[in-house]
């Protein structure tokens, strides 16, 4: 346990970040965790941010050792999908009762829920989340795992990142040193190929790696792991002989990768697959990657190709929602999906950015941003509830784009709102991922209840009655008005 | 505009309809104390009245003529004669309805005038029994259009024609038939809420809610009472629900001179608005603070729930208004309706239904034009084509004999808009498909027609 606050300064030591690098000596020793205000801090802690890149490697138990709260109060609510074991779904945890905590049981009760999930579930492994309070009450959950490995000879992998250690991206990041340290290299492929790539930081939420797959399928390139959307234990373990490998969401794992780069020399690089300059950009910077650790030069060309044949075909689609988007107005409200290349794609569509928010983005991002959107105004670091109602609720903006979060906020102020974080229900990666993301903004903001939703009730307007055609008048009318149009013909309800 | 396709087949593949005497007994069932009863043989009623039991759990009062082999070629007067004299002494009831089948109507008998004989020759044993036909033959329409001949009839006969003081505080409404008995009761009591009396005709609440009397009684025990309909003409205004009330409407008001005002739907924000605001205009009243909290709720439901809706691909097959009802319902939450199937081409209201076609048949018509969409919408007959298509059904109209508690569902004004649009949105999420790697290769399903289902990324 000792080894916890060594393990995190030593993360936030991180060369290959190019926010640490721009910092000077003592602020980069202070790490980029800003501690929580108490009273107004919001996110998830450790112990979250190391379950949500962890727990979609499929067919692993994940077993929260805790309390019920931990595991109880926030499990099944990941859209990561699997194309195969659906183990990882299946919640596990000790859930520690009072007796346990003051007699000391945490450690036996562990050891014996390990070997029920083995008996009963047969995973190919069993990662074991430490929490706060069994960190707190010092059960040696290395230990009891290290035990567990080999009474049931089956890996049992100790995931020390208790919540209070700081927030959800340490957590990723202590996620990644857990792979680090028990499981990456402990599995040797039966073979190997120079087309094998790593892609780190892609959980596959619903489903949209596929929408990528088939894109390097058709080059021939292989995912050896991806880590760790619809994961297999094993390819994680053998993800040390890929030859190169994308970082998508860079400030989960960039860690891991460089870890990974240190020890057996896999060069890799940060890209996204969301928007289509940036998938075409992923593409080219993958076989390129490859083409430098020995793989055929032709690969090159085979991939310009396809770029250009998948970047024409989803301009052309794109572009069939321009009459209906041009001079729509979008706020983007997030940390999730929220590259410049996003917003380069709904703008060449006819949209306006009139705010983006760049709390989550990189410098480069912010700067390209900046280039595209050529005024500052349009950019900020967050916004308070009120003013973003504010905001809303004066219509600047016909549509919002965030995280659940706030979408309360734009939906009460009657505004069109579509999710692209997490907790989103629908694929936006690759090039069909980015025509879907148009598609949807666009039956939000046509969807016809917003009409519906802003009228006030004839009875609190007036003006609007009068407003109305003659025929439907009295359907918002007053005593007087109705009795006048009691003769009018008496379908004057049925026409609308 | 849609286009109205007629039926083309020759064999109806599961029939969508049901017949025309079936809504008739339906809306005679609303009326309380009353007795319908089929005049035909007795196979048109036992189908009839098993439907019903199995739709609302109830016991119906529903008899038969008895149409026999002497009798279908002699003619059957006499069964008709013999079956009301009967129920009289029987079961005493304060109505029979009598509703004519495909064979009588077949036969060409003087129905009108067999009644009107009956009625002359035993005015003593009817004196406490009104009688009322309606020409529903089987061969024509569906239960919309024997609903709508029903309540007309019932006008004709019963309400009295003589120009009488009107009672500012009466209206009269003429609900359509797939209004059910929950959206009754939110009528009275919202009509309540203005201080304003509600005579509704047919009024299904009293007599199909589902409540245990404490006696048996052979008729219906609730409905609107004979007296009531007597006097309709007091009303100040009269509000007819459907298209298919436009005619009963009409010859109230050519009978009593009791203007009328026609709701296409009373489902939805604005229908309910334009409701609310009527009775607030013939009350006085200003709009209770319940009701401006349902309306917000709905307003509130709307934002919600229209995620789920859109871009959504539906498919509807139903009798005409309640296909109006529902169509304009699913368009209005930002959703297409893929197909629209209606029953019958007897109504105005297809050609407003807002969808690109709609085709006049059957349950096979849906099966055929609902391939790809993500909800079909139709009565229990469905969930065979819904089991063969994989896609999830929504239950409405008539029959519903495989879910408990259709009777119950609100369906119109505010709350009702509310209930619809979860039931819908919750259909939806519980048939999320997950995703797959095969789903999603849309380099593979290029070739494939990817316009089936909304869309081929869509999981909500």
């Amino acid at each position: 346990m000792s080894s916890l606050s060594a393990k995190i300064l030593n993360l936030f030591s991180e060369p290959a970040c190019e926010r640490n690098r721009g910092k000077d000596a003592k602020a980069r020793k202070k790490g980029c965790s800003k501690p929580q205000t108490p009273g107004v801090a919001a996110g998830g802690c450790a112990f979250d941010g190391a379950k949500i890149v962890l727990q979609p490697i499929t067919d692993v138990a994940h077993l929260v050792h805790a309390p019920l709260a931990c595991e109880g109060n926030s499990w099944d609510n990941r859209g990561a999908a699997s194309s195969g074991p659906t183990l990882w779904r299946t919640s596990f945890t000790t859930d520690l009762t009072e007796l346990d905590v003051v007699m000391g049981h945490g450690e036996r009760k562990l050891m014996k829920a390990i070997r029920q999930i083995k008996d009963a579930h047969s995973p190919q492994a069993i990662f074991v989340y430490t929490t706060c309070v069994t960190a707190l009450i010092g059960d040696d959950i290395e230990a009891v795992c290290e035990r567990a490995a080999e009474q049931f000879g089956l890996p049992v992998v100790p995931i020390n990142a208790p919540g209070f250690a700081g927030s959800k991206n340490l957590g990723n990041k202590l996620a990644g040193k857990a792979l680090l340290d028990h499981v990456i290299g402990t599995v040797e492929p039966d073979e190997t190929s120079p087309y094998d790539i790593n892609i780190l930081g892609e959980f596959n939420l619903s489903g949209e790696f596929w929408l990528v797959k088939p894109l390097l399928d058709r080059l021939g390139i292989r995912v050896r792991a991806c880590i760790s959307g619809d994961a297999r234990y094993r390819d994680v373990a053998s993800a040390h002989r890929a030859q190169a490998a994308m970082i998508v969401c860079s400030k989960a794992f960039i860690n891991l990768a460089r870890k990974m780069e240190e020890r057996w020399d896999i060069p890799f690089f940060e890209g996204s697959f969301y928007g289509i300059t940036d998938t075409s950009e992923a593409l080219r910077q993958i076989a390129g990657l490859l083409v430098r650790k020995g793989a055929d030069p032709e690969i090159l060309g085979r991939t310009e190709a396809l770029i250009a044949e998948e970047e024409s075909l989803a301009w052309k689609k794109i572009q069939a929602f321009r009459p209906k988007l041009e001079g729509k107005r979008v706020l983007l409200n997030t940390g999730g999906v929220k590259s410049w290349s996003v917003v380069h794609a709904l703008l060449e569509i006819g949209l306006e950015i009139v705010g983006t928010s760049v709390k989550k983005s990189t410098l480069e991002d912010k700067e390209r941003i900046k280039q595209i959107l050529k005024d500052e105004h349009h950019i900020f670091e967050s916004m308070a509830p009120h003013v973003l109602y504010a905001t809303l609720s004066e219509h600047k903006a016909d549509i919002m784009l965030s995280g659940s979060r706030t979408q309360f906020i734009a939906l009460k102020a009657k505004i069109p709102w579509l999710d692209i974080n997490q907790e989103r229900h629908h694929p936006y990666a690759g090039y069909d991922g980015m025509v879907e993301l148009v598609r949807q903004i666009s039956l939000a903001i046509h969807n016809p209840i917003w009409r519906e939703v802003r009228e006030p009730a004839p009875w609190d307007s007036q003006t609007g009655a009068e407003e109305e055609s003659p025929s439907t008048k009295c359907e918002t009318a007053t005593v007087h008005a109705l009795n006048k149009c009691a003769g009018m013909k008496p379908n004057g309800f049925a026409e609308r | 505009m849609a286009r109205i396709v007629p039926r083309t087949k020759s064999a109806t593949v599961n029939p969508l309809k049901s017949s025309q005497p079936l809504g008739a007994a339906l809306a005679f069932l609303g009326v309380a104390g009353a007795m319908p009863l089929f005049h035909g043989s007795q196979g048109c009623t036992s189908f009839a009245l098993v439907r019903l039991v199995q739709h609302f759990a109830e016991t119906v009062p529903l008899q038969t003529t008895a149409m026999d082999e002497v009798a279908t070629i002699l003619g059957g007067a006499d069964q008709l004669e013999e079956a009301i004299l009967n129920l009289t002494t029987r079961a005493n009831p304060k109505l029979i309805g009598v509703c004519t089948t495909a064979l009588v109507e077949s036969r060409g008998e003087d129905l009108a005038g067999d009644i009107a004989r009956i009625k002359a020759e035993h005015d003593e044993e009817l004196a406490r029994t009104m009688v009322v036909m309606a020409n529903t033959p089987d061969f024509h329409g569906a239960i919309e259009d024997g609903w709508a001949a029903a309540v007309a009839a019932m006008i004709e006969v019963i309400t009295q024609s003589d120009r009488q003081a009107r009672d500012t505080r009466k209206i009269a409404i003429l609900p359509g038939w797939n209004l059910t008995v929950a959206d009754i009761e939110h009528l009275h009591d919202t009509v309540e809420s203005f201080g304003l009396e509600a005579v509704i005709l047919p009024d299904v609440s009293g007599a199909l809610d589902g409540t245990v009397p404490d006696d048996w009684i052979p008729t219906t025990y609730g409905g609107t009472a004979v007296d009531d309909i007597r006097k309709l003409g007091t009303a100040i205004k009269c509000v007819a629900i459907g298209e298919h009330m436009r005619h009963p409407a009409e010859v109230l008001q050519n009978l009593t001179g009791v203007p009328y005002v026609l709701f296409h739907s009373l489902t939805g924000l604005k229908a309910a608005d334009q409701f609310i605001s009527l009775l607030s205009a013939l009350s006085g009243v200003a709009v209770p603070a319940k009701l401006r909290r349902r309306r917000a709720q709905l307003q509130d439901t709307l934002l919600d729930a229209h995620f789920h809706f859109n871009g959504k691909k539906i498919a509807i097959a139903a009798e005409p208004d309640q296909l109006y009802q529902l169509a304009t319902f699913f368009v209005g939450m930002g959703s297409e309706i893929a197909a629209a199937v209606a029953t019958t081409d007897t109504s105005q209201i297809l050609e407003k239904v807002p969808a690109e076609m709609v085709q006049v048949g059957d349950l096979g018509d849906l099966e055929s034009l609902a391939a790809g969409a993500d909800l079909l919408v139709t009565h229990s007959h469905g969930r065979q084509a819904a089991e063969r298509l994989g896609i999830p059904l929504m239950r409405v109209g008539f029959p519903i004999f495989d879910r408990l508690g259709s009777q119950h569902k609100l369906t119109i004004l505010y709350h009702g808009a509310r209930d619809l649009i979860l039931e819908a949105a919750n259909i939806f999420q519980a048939n999320q498909q997950p995703p797959t790697p095969e789903r999603l290769d849309l380099i593979r399903n290029r070739e494939m027609k990817d316009d089936l289902h909304s869309s081929p990324l869509a999981r909500l």
